[in-house]
């Protein structure tokens, strides 16, 4: 289990490394938006498979408070946007 | 037996993850890429959070893993549908390729093609304009 936990977590790094390249590269604002929106569910999954290698469940915990945030932060986001061009 | 479900569950979701991020990157346009990343990775870490609730080590952990998939199912269309119409109302132009455009019919219904790519650097305007007939 331990090899198989470290090559997920290798996976979703190489999966956040893309978002992270989108974020910077990102021609527009609602593409960052939306890229730091995959990132945090992204990291949910990060924190479920830590919470397999440790067996401690306060992981789960965290992982639940990050994918209420990043909902949050991305409506908020989403909201921002309708109201200004994109290149401001 | 639990660990091998439990291997297959998060393998598979680990695949579906890499491929929304991959088309994160490579799509042409905000709207491709919502499509893509989003679909993609709600479907990849609802399984790893499924693998971690069949291989889990306390049924609390279970239960938080189902509980956080589910709210995950629940608010990421959301996100994604306020994201695609946050850009829309913010003048973001689809892609050259795009051949259908609904959303741009629905809310400016009376003019024709080549007029909508035209006016579709000052959406707020046109958007109002569409939608004062209504009101």
């Amino acid at each position: 289990m331990m090899t198989f936990a470290i090559v997920v977590a290798v996976g979703l790094l190489v999966g956040a490394f893309l978002c992270l390249y989108r974020i910077g590269h990102g021609p527009t604002a609602p593409d960052r938006t939306v890229a730091i929106d995959i990132l945090g569910t992204l990291i949910v999954g990060f924190c479920c498979v830590m919470a397999l290698v440790t067996g401690q469940g306060f992981y789960m915990n965290i992982a639940i408070a990050w994918a209420l945030l990043s909902f949050i932060g991305t409506i908020a986001l989403a909201k921002y946007l309708e109201g200004r061009q994109y290149d401001e | 037996m639990n660990e091998l479900a439990a291997q297959i569950l998060i393998g598979v979701g680990l695949a579906f993850d890499l491929f929304g991020c991959i088309g994160l990157v490579r799509l042409p346009d905000v709207y491709n890429r919502v499509q893509a990343a989003t679909k993609c990775v709600t479907l990849g870490t609802c399984l790893i959070l499924a693998g971690t609730a069949v291989y889990g080590a306390s049924g609390a952990m279970a239960v938080k893993a189902l509980l956080c998939a589910v709210f995950i199912l629940l608010t990421s269309p959301v996100a994604a549908h306020a994201i695609a119409r946050g850009a829309y109302k913010s003048g973001v132009r689809l892609w050259e390729g795009s051949v259908i455009d609904r959303y741009g019919e629905e809310v400016r219904p009376a003019g024709p093609p080549a007029e909508r790519t035209e006016a579709a650097g000052h959406p707020e305007e046109t958007v109002a304009a569409a939608r004062e007939p209504h009101a």
